[in-house]
């Protein structure tokens, strides 16, 4: 007679880590996933079509975004909590949480850390409600790995000033009402509040992706944008400023990469026990119980560290190189769970009846993005020896 | 309008639920425990009605000291301050001495409604709302799908097996709740953090002024002499279909006296 199963993460008594703040707001996301998200995001998947403004009001009233943000209607939790809720979010779709990470981490953030007291007032209670969304615009269709070259700029004109440029793969771009853009000026890279109803602002939505099918993402173009002077945000100058961006949006990835391998795993292991081949189910097999054995220790040694950086970070400890760790780590082992969970399902394995294909495929993309894994290996090299090498 | 929510710690629906061996009772420790899920309708209720006419909401239970976990869960969704009633000497407690324990809390606290599930998940009994507005002396408004107050009065109405009965009654009242009644909500971050700094009134069976020859397994009116273990699902019949497959699942169907 077989003892019950446990799940991966049982293994490493994740719970013992966390307080019974830090599980309760695990707790309500999870079933807010459970109840919202998971039944849905097959057929959003599908249709490549997701209702974001019901979401972002849905998840706006749970408290979810820009969450870990203090005052301006945000709930100021800790950046554990956070983590969390994207591990949860991310447990459902990597597109759902790369819609909360872009709207907390990358738009309310630029604008909470680095915006004037009109700027934080006009936007963030409302973003933080859901009721506006924001989208954050860096990449360029050349310039991705290397932001220094972006091409987009802004020149003064009087007291205004003249945006041109565009910008590509920007969640959130087609249904936001506010992107935070960072653009050249005479005096270096500077961010920009720019309204999505401005004119000479265009979004341009991304279609026939393979990946990220429940998220928007888009291109943005800007022609002769005019906008005030108070338009810039004046914290900050240099490419500091969206990096520091990056680095919080990152920090919601160590955690989310982690939720998706969680929930590929757990449906694997589900799956092996009731899938009978040769009279017997597939998990008593021994290959299949090494493969799930070492997802295991990969899942959980990856949700420790995300933990671990997360503790590190609610004390103002960590360091950007340190993300990058977690970064590289948990979204190249993430990939890797899910590849393997595939395998496991065979056939079934690929449909969207399961969810382990659709976080396979999206994993694809945040493997890439937010660094790609070639960077942050490097920002780990140049950590262990001292020298630069992708210069 | 002040309004008292009764809540109870369960152990979670889907936990397969043990009973202890060494007398007989629900085994707390053997599932993770969580609000009982009518409770969560119950408590939506209450902070409905004071979204409406204003108040103030408190959380009761009675129960061991993880069960302030539920105590939170209802403060996260909004309630304002909670009483729980812990004490060794409840353990093993029959409906008759939860009744007794609850109203003897909430006698003297000027309750203009007290809230109830309809039934909890562990025992099933249906029967404590009742037996606390009894011992009030109140009116018990139970099993409603729908609530409303006006003044003085309270009408629901109560689900039936055939419909619904509009009852009204003076306040205070008791009004034990259905799942129909609404969609209770999550608790927000903001009231996850906010509910640590909720007051908590933790009482004990002495505190409560409660008598203890009333409390616990030994003043239970009834005894659990056995149990055993529900036994493993029994194969099921398969049905060939040679033509006659409709009329072999009437047949089934009506020596089950389905039809």
């Amino acid at each position: 007679m077989p003892s019950a199963p446990q799940r991966p993460l049982d293994l490493f008594a994740i719970d013992h880590l966390l307080s019974e703040e830090e599980r309760a707001m695990r707790d309500v996301v999870r079933a807010y996933v459970d109840a919202q998200i998971k039944p849905r995001v097959a057929g959003w998947f599908e249709s490549g079509e997701i209702p974001a403004r019901e979401l972002a009001l849905e998840l706006g009233e749970l408290g979810v975004l820009g969450m870990h943000l203090e005052g301006y209607d945000c709930a100021g939790t800790s950046a554990v909590a956070y983590g969390l809720a994207c591990m949860e979010l991310e447990a459902g779709d990597s597109g759902i949480r790369s819609l909360v990470s872009v709207q907390g981490s990358l738009a309310m953030y630029a604008i909470h850390a680095f915006g004037s007291d009109e700027q934080k007032a006009t936007w963030l209670p409302r973003m933080a409600a859901g009721s506006a969304i924001g989208c954050f615009g860096l990449t360029e269709a050349d310039f991705g790995s290397n932001p220094s070259g972006m091409r987009t700029n802004a020149k003064r004109d009087g007291d205004d000033w003249i945006l041109n440029g565009s910008k590509m793969w920007i969640t959130n771009g087609n249904i936001a009402d506010v992107a935070v853009v960072w653009a050249q000026t005479d005096d270096g890279i500077r961010g920009f509040v720019v309204p999505t109803d401005s004119p000479g602002f265009t979004a341009n939505a991304i279609h026939m992706k393979m990946s990220l099918r429940a998220s928007v993402t888009s291109e943005l173009v800007f022609t002769d944008i005019r906008l005030p002077g108070s338009a810039m945000l004046p914290g900050v100058k240099g490419l500091k400023g969206p990096l520091s961006c990056l680095n919080e949006a990152r920090f919601g990835i160590l955690f989310g990469t982690m939720g998706a391998a969680r929930d590929c795993l757990e449906t694997a292991i589900s799956y092996s026990i009731d899938r009978e081949q040769f009279d017997k189910p597939i998990a008593s097999y021994q290959l299949t119980q090494k493969k799930l054995a070492d997802m295991a220790l990969e899942l959980g040694k990856g949700t420790l560290l995300a933990l671990h950086l997360g503790r590190l970070k609610d004390e103002h400890l960590i360091r950007p190189e340190q993300i990058s760790v977690g970064k590289l780590n948990n979204a190249r082992e993430a990939l890797n769970i899910a590849r393997e969970c595939r395998g496991i399902l065979g056939g079934n394995g690929i449909t969207l009846e399961y969810p382990i294909i659709r976080h396979m495929n999206n994993l694809e993309s945040v493997y890439t993005y937010e660094g790609t894994n070639e960077m942050h290996t490097l920002v780990v090299g140049e950590a262990l020896t001292g020298i630069a090498a992708y210069r | 309008m002040k309004i008292a929510v009764c809540v109870k710690q369960v152990p979670d629906t889907w936990a397969e639920k043990k009973l202890r061996s060494d007398d007989s009772t629900l085994d707390r420790e053997a599932a993770d425990g969580v609000m009982n899920e009518l409770d969560e309708y119950a408590v939506e209720e209450a902070l409905k009605l004071q979204e409406a006419h204003g108040g103030e909401i408190t959380i009761i239970t009675m129960g061991p000291e993880r069960a302030g976990e539920t105590v939170r869960k209802a403060l996260s969704m909004g309630a304002d301050a909670a009483v729980h009633l812990v004490d060794d000497s409840l353990h093993g407690s029959d409906a008759l001495a939860t009744s007794y324990a609850l109203a003897t809390i909430l006698t003297g606290r000027d309750f203009d409604l007290v809230f109830f599930g309809s039934e909890s998940t562990d025992a099933r009994m249906s029967v404590v709302p009742a037996m606390v507005a009894e011992r009030l002396g109140v009116a018990q408004l139970t099993f409603a799908q729908k609530v409303d107050v006006d003044g003085t009065s309270v009408t629901i109405q109560r689900v039936t097996d055939y419909g619904f009965e509009t009852v009204v009654a003076n306040m205070p009242a008791v009004v034990s709740v259905v799942e129909k009644i609404n969609e209770p909500r999550y608790p927000s971050f903001k009231g996850i953090m906010a509910a640590k700094k909720k007051p908590v009134e933790t009482l004990s069976t002495v505190d409560a002024g409660l008598e203890g020859s009333q409390l616990g397994l030994a003043a239970a009116w009834t005894v659990v002499e056995d149990f055993a273990a529900r036994p493993p699902k029994a194969a099921g019949t398969i049905v060939t279909d040679e033509g006659d497959g409709g009329v072999k699942l009437a047949e089934f169907l009506a020596t089950q006296k389905f039809i």
